[in-house]
């Protein structure tokens, strides 16, 4: 029986937009987060992080009061996209941002603390903007942490299985992730596909968590 | 010129006490020191002026340009200060080379003249075969030289420098001083350095501000602040200084002479304005303005007995350390001639004493 690759490709589409979104806004939060002095920026920090403890039950219910069709977020998207957006693939997408975003602020803000304040203050004292500092001195000098955050949290985003199958469900061929797919196939009796999809899934994730460690500065 | 008037306050922590900064000074075109133990504030009152930390009161004014007023609320972004900074660790950019290090601290100049400012600067400062090399890859003089080219090239009106030899072996060192020098001929401008190594400010420092514990205890040009040192704890930070406890016994302005008694010997020394007699004071005497000889006969004016506790090698000359705490430095010829003396006088020169 040929094997159905599409879980594969699918699962790799919404990593890919997944990190996408996560590194623009993780690396805003993170500039935040390791720039600026507020009240409540630890709450901040804590509520970025929490994705990463809470049980994916609690996270996939949150998503389906907040996106389903009938809640204000919900309708808004409906009316912008033309198409409700709970059990689609962009569902899976959302459901992996909440695994990849906190990985990717803790690490970026982590990465972005450990370049030397010396070096922006003289950046400062040489009329540098805070713009042209983050882009030319901090962020050039944090890029392999970075980059390696990035890698993290793409291969986090690969492993979604709870809040995919509550928010994007199991619709073969549509919404169906490798991991909800290799639940679907053990469930079903079909071993030898169930099989296939662990190996390729678990080589894809070494080969990117070979890559993160190459990069980051720490393990060389 | 440069004049502030800075209050700065840390409440303690746990991992370090209360401190407090309350200074005020003016330094104009030329050298000035700030000189001090560690934790005196003076990074912090670079960090000030610059604009890295920002104080609870005061006012700075650089020029006729408001930096900081604290009544006013002005506060000025590093950004805007226009103050050149030499770092500790000089800061060098490493992910750039040295002209993107240059390039990018001119960046705000239009773009002709910013090639031919960076040109000038790398030759100016021999760095021309090095502009290619990043910072690591060159040497700590080439490092050195370039951090000043990057604090000079946008034209500053105040150059700070933070223990900018620091950790230099001697070439390196005196290289820098160099530098130095000739930056001051060039650049019409203040430069504030924070050291704590004396022969730097004599080396480098016109003026000389003396920090202790975020106040400025004593100022004015180092060879005065060595002649005549405000108090004792200015004397201790100044290098070894014998000091030792007396009592004035006689003034006399006319013939400008007085009579201390030290233990029970009685010295005579120049005229103390501002002394009484009675007046219980600290005799200050640098160590190489006392001379030690041999005994022979009785101690003539000025000489009193000691026992000496033992000789101790320096490049240039022998410390001799008498007990009751007075030491004495003598060159190596004159060493030569009384080393095997068994009975010591020590003769204190009658202007060199100075009492506190």
């Amino acid at each position: 029986m040929p094997i159905d690759w599409f879980p594969l490709w699918l699962s790799l589409r919404v990593a890919f937009v997944s990190t996408a979104i996560a590194f623009g806004v993780g690396l805003w939060l993170a500039y935040i987060l390791a720039n600026w002095e507020f009240r409540g920026k630890e709450v901040l920090d804590a509520a970025v992080t929490l994705p990463l403890v809470l049980p994916p039950t609690v996270l996939g219910y949150y998503l389906l009061v907040l996106l389903a069709g009938n809640s204000p977020l919900g309708k808004l998207w409906e009316s912008v996209f033309g198409s409700p957006l709970v059990f689609t693939w962009k569902a899976a997408v959302v459901a992996a941002l909440l695994h990849s975003l906190p990985l990717l602020v803790k690490s970026a803000r982590a990465a972005l603390e450990s370049v030397d304040r010396s070096l922006e203050r003289a950046a400062r004292n040489l009329g540098a903007s805070e713009w042209r500092l983050f882009w030319r001195v901090t962020l050039p000098l944090a890029r392999r942490s970075i980059l390696a955050a990035v890698a993290l949290a793409f291969a986090r985003s690969l492993g979604d299985f709870g809040v995919t199958l509550m928010v994007a469900g199991n619709v073969p061929g549509r919404t169906q992730t490798v991991a909800v797919a290799i639940y679907d196939a053990v469930e079903s009796g079909n071993t030898a596909l169930a099989r296939t999809l662990v190996l390729v899934i678990s080589a894809v994730a070494l080969l990117i968590l070979t890559l993160a460690n190459r990069l980051n500065p720490r393990f060389r | 010129m440069i004049s502030a008037r800075l209050r700065r306050t840390f409440p303690a922590r746990p991992d370090s006490a209360p401190f407090s900064l309350e200074l005020e000074f003016q330094a104009a075109a030329g050298v000035t020191v700030l000189f001090g133990p560690s934790g005196s504030g003076k990074t912090l009152t670079l960090d000030l002026i610059a604009g890295f930390e920002r104080p609870d009161d005061g006012r700075i004014l650089l020029d006729d340009e408001i930096l900081f007023d604290g009544a006013a609320a002005v506060c000025l972004a590093p950004q805007s200060r226009n103050c050149g900074y030499v770092f500790q660790d000089y800061a060098l950019f490493p992910h750039m080379t040295l002209r993107q290090n240059l390039e990018f601290a001119a960046e705000r100049r239009p773009r002709l003249e910013r090639h031919r400012r960076v040109n000038e600067m790398l030759e100016k400062f021999r760095l021309g075969d090095a502009a290619g090399r990043r910072p690591h890859e060159v040497s700590g003089g080439q490092r050195q030289r370039c951090s000043i080219a990057r604090a000079l090239i946008g034209a500053p009106k105040l150059l700070l420098f933070d223990e900018p030899a620091q950790g230099l072996d001697a070439p390196l060192r005196a290289e820098f001083y160099e530098v130095l020098r000739q930056v001051r001929a060039d650049f019409k401008t203040p430069m504030l350095l924070v050291t704590h190594d004396l022969d730097e400010c004599f080396e480098l420092g016109e003026e000389m501000l003396v920090l202790r514990e975020g106040r400025l205890v004593q100022s004015g040009a180092p060879r005065a602040i060595l002649d005549q040192p405000a108090n004792a704890d200015v004397a201790r930070l100044l290098g070894v200084f014998n000091l030792i406890p007396a009592e004035i016994r006689a003034l006399d302005p006319g013939r400008n002479s007085s009579k201390v008694q030290m233990g029970e010997h009685e010295l005579e020394g120049p005229y103390f304005p501002g002394h009484l007699k009675g007046d219980r004071v600290t005799v200050c005497v640098r160590p190489e303005q006392l001379t030690a000889l041999a005994r022979n006969g009785r101690p003539g004016p000025n000489q009193i007995p000691a026992q000496l506790e033992r000789a101790v090698e320096k490049p240039q000359w022998m410390r001799l350390e008498f007990a009751g705490g007075i030491s004495v430095d003598l060159a190596r010829p004159d060493y030569e001639r009384v080393r095997d003396t068994k009975d010591w006088l020590i003769e204190f020169p009658r202007e060199s004493l100075r009492v506190l």
